[in-house]
């Protein structure tokens, strides 16, 4: 069932136009949505989809979740003036501010008040300003909301929960408004770490965390907030969670990533078509628990495999992935599995472009991968 | 709704321009309270607004000082307000990158904080450091070059905008994540007492930051081990874009220590923060930690993605600029006590912008950092990180 899936997914992707607007841009294929959503879309007519930006995108996601589900809750700091990058603008004009709040500074008391809210049965949508202020809430996440379920023999869960937070660089960020921290949310069964590409992306997939019956951290690419422009469809659609996707076909080697490395990833493989190599990019979409299956079959036919993400690469996720991946396919390997990541150092401030895992790099490790 | 918001805030803002109206009524009155004659070394004046205690005896509101210090109060404010501006217009013109915050307005506290205390008692803060940086001894040279991410910065272009540092005058930086820095000042008094050197810490805060939970979590270890622990709240009245009240039950912040001590100050007036920073000093080497609330104003926005104006009226700006400004309060005295000339203050500030202009221009000049220093301070010796540039035959290093 799944494998038929993804075969009919990538035909759909294969024969829309690609859309393009902005210098971070993505191949869009729709070969993300549902096959329910393609029938339901068959069934009635939707309205025809806008361009968006990413912000946008996660803005009407949140006016859905809202408006579909009386019991769904938007908190966080500022959100209330639509916070600080837009995402929840005009949210508490529409739905009033018992339903859309903003909090003091305390993010543990933000995610705490969160799984409460979400222990009663509620939709608690939190928002932490950024990715690097998650940390005071880190106990709260991995403590209290990750085994909330487990603890009590399934007696209470926080599956309601839904952290928004706003990861990774923006070309200037400095050492704390950079940081992708997903990795260490992967280590912590319990909870989803959902990542998005694109304004598409993030909407379905928003969506899909926030009906999750499962707490969910939610990693949003503030760089692509406004780079990032493609078409979204304007109804309330869901992206399947722990499904990675396939953006891009090849043969010689597999490239996996997530979020705005993505967009990287895909000019090193434009580049590297040019030299005569064709590369297989995947979208993990999300990181636990992430779809081997995909990964793995792609690697089954490329032989290789090169990860790229920006937090350091000592214990990034690319880490797990790799040796998965070994486990999995050892004998197809036909060279070591290549990681270009972020560096292992703190964020920093001036270096960031030495920092970063740019597409020379990617495209260097793709040949020398490739050449082994 | 949106109409409800901005009726509610302004009825709120009246409470926020209290101490305006008290200015005001104080403002004839300027002149009265000098007990000495001009040409005398010391001038008592009276501050703008009785200390507010909790728990505490107030000090008194009769100030000493002197004519040198009034001036030199007047130069180091309006020297932190120049370098300020020039920061936001480094920042639009895309020279400084990173985040940045502005302390403009609120330079009382930071002055008069240091007219109090010496270079051996210890500070920390968050990340709008600036100001506060200046008031430790730090040069304008060492402000743009770090926020600039130069060489010749106070960490060295390491650190940027939110993180400046200067050892050598206790100032403990510069710190990144709201409220973070209080529990490190309580670590840092307990070792000034342990050390018995008599020197004290004053940990500072915003408003926004009184409302995590490190605070409290601080306030129990300096008050149950008698820490010489100042805890300086710089209630500017928003946290990034929430109004105090909206964000806090109780906005006195100096009462929400319970069985700590607290004094509300008027942080526009540079002799109100000298003298209970002085009294703070005193009482804390005696009995352990007090709170100081130090009632003041940012200008600009909380960073500057914020424009600073879409949560407060433009009108409340300009008049806590026009009733409250901590320079033209010090402008004031001045005259008043024939102290300079009018012309003569103009002219200060003529060359402390040239100075700006001056040290911006050096920093321009100031090398990047050399590439090695990304691996440099991670650890004692370095990592042993192997990196390598676009093409891995090419550059390939393993650092030391």
């Amino acid at each position: 069932m799944a494998s038929s899936m993804s075969v009919s997914r990538r035909r759909f992707g294969r024969l829309l136009a690609r859309i393009s607007g902005s210098r971070r841009q993505f191949s869009s294929t729709t070969s993300s949505i549902s096959i329910d959503d393609q029938q339901q879309q068959q069934a009635q007519p939707q309205p025809q989809p806008r361009s968006l930006n990413l912000y946008s995108a996660i803005n009407q996601a949140l006016h859905i979740a809202l408006d579909s589900d009386p019991r769904a809750y938007v908190f966080g700091e500022d959100v209330g003036f639509g916070g600080v990058f837009r995402c929840t603008t005009g949210l508490a004009d529409r739905f009033g501010k018992s339903r859309v709040f903003n909090t003091p500074l305390c993010e543990q008391g933000i995610v705490g008040f969160g799984i409460g809210l979400a222990a009663m049965g509620n939709r608690a949508i939190a928002e932490i300003q950024f990715a690097d202020y998650i940390y005071p809430a880190f106990d709260q996440i991995v403590n209290e909301a990750a085994k909330f379920r487990y603890r009590s023999g399934n007696q209470f869960n926080c599956g309601g929960l839904t952290i928004r937070a706003p990861y990774g660089a923006v070309g200037h960020g400095g050492h704390y408004h950079s940081q992708s921290p997903e990795a260490f949310f992967c280590h912590v069964p319990g909870i989803k770490v959902v990542i998005p590409r694109s304004p598409r992306q993030a909407k379905g997939l928003l969506l899909s965390c926030i009906r999750d019956p499962n707490p969910v951290v939610f990693f949003e690419p503030k760089w692509l907030y406004r780079l990032s422009v493609e078409e979204v469809p304007e109804h309330d659609y869901m992206l399947p969670l722990s499904e990675a996707e396939v953006i891009r076909e090849g043969n010689d080697i597999t490239l996996v990533g997530w979020g705005a490395q993505l967009s990287i990833m895909e000019q090193a493989c434009i580049d590297a078509e040019k030299d005569g190599i064709s590369c297989e990019l995947i979208d993990l979409r999300t990181l636990i628990p992430w779809d081997k299956e995909t990964v793995e079959a792609s690697v089954r036919k490329t032989g290789r495999l090169l990860i790229s993400h920006e937090a350091p690469v000592t214990g990034g996720f690319g880490a797990e992935i790799s040796a998965s991946i070994v486990e999995r396919c050892f004998l197809r390997l036909e060279a070591p599995v290549s990681r270009v990541c972020g560096l292992d150092t703190p964020f920093p401030l001036v270096f960031e472009p030495f920092y970063m895992p740019t597409k020379n790099k990617i495209l260097d490790a793709i040949k020398a991968t490739v050449n082994y | 709704m949106a109409l409800s918001h901005i009726a509610s805030s302004s009825s709120r803002s009246k409470n926020l321009l209290k101490p305006i109206a008290a200015v005001l009524s104080c403002t004839p009155s300027l002149r009265r309270p000098i007990s000495t004659s001009s040409d005398s070394t010391t001038l008592t004046i009276e501050t703008s607004v009785p200390f507010t205690a909790h728990n505490c005896e107030a000090p008194s509101r009769s100030v000493e000082t002197t004519p040198k210090e009034l001036l030199s109060f007047f130069h180091d404010m309006a020297l932190m307000r120049r370098m300020e501006i020039a920061a936001d217009s480094l920042y639009k013109a895309k020279l400084i990158r990173g985040f940045c915050h502005l302390y403009d307005g609120q330079e009382a506290v930071a002055v008069g904080m240091e007219a109090a205390i010496t270079k051996k008692d210890s500070i920390i803060t968050a990340y709008r450091d600036h100001c506060t940086f200046i008031g430790r001894g730090g040069t304008l040279l060492e402000v743009f070059s770090e926020l600039m991410g130069r060489q010749d910065g106070c960490s060295r272009g390491k650190g940027g905008s939110m993180h400046f540092y200067k050892k050598e005058s206790g100032f403990y930086g510069g710190h990144g994540i709201v409220g973070a820095q209080i529990p490190l000042g309580c670590g840092l008094a307990f070792a000034q007492k342990y050390k018995k050197d008599e020197t004290v810490t004053f940990a500072l805060y915003g408003d926004g930051a009184a409302n995590q939970g490190q605070l409290f979590e601080a306030l129990n270890i300096a008050a149950l081990w008698d820490l010489p622990a100042i805890l300086v709240c710089e209630n500017n009245h928003y946290g990034m874009g929430t109004a105090e009240w909206r964000a806090a039950k109780s906005p006195a912040y100096y009462k929400r220590g319970d069985y700590v001590p607290g004094l509300k100050v008027d942080g526009m007036d540079v002799l109100a923060v000298k003298q209970v920073c002085k009294f703070a000093k005193e009482h804390a080497l005696k009995n352990g930690p007090l709170i100081l609330e130090m009632d003041t104003y940012r200008y600009h926005g909380h960073s500057m993605s914020d424009p600073g104006s879409t949560y407060r009226t433009r009108d409340e700006i300009s008049g806590v600029r026009q009733e409250r400004d901590p320079i033209e309060r010090v402008r004031k005295l001045i005259l008043a006590h024939d102290l300079a000339t009018e012309k003569e203050l103009k002219d200060t500030e003529k060359e402390l912008r040239k100075e700006v202009d001056e040290a911006i221009a050096k920093a321009k000049e100031s090398p990047m950092p050399d590439p090695s220093e990304l691996f440099t301070n991670i650890y004692v010796k370095g990592l042993g990180a192997e990196s390598f540039g676009a093409d891995r035959k090419e550059v390939r290093v393993v650092l030391p």
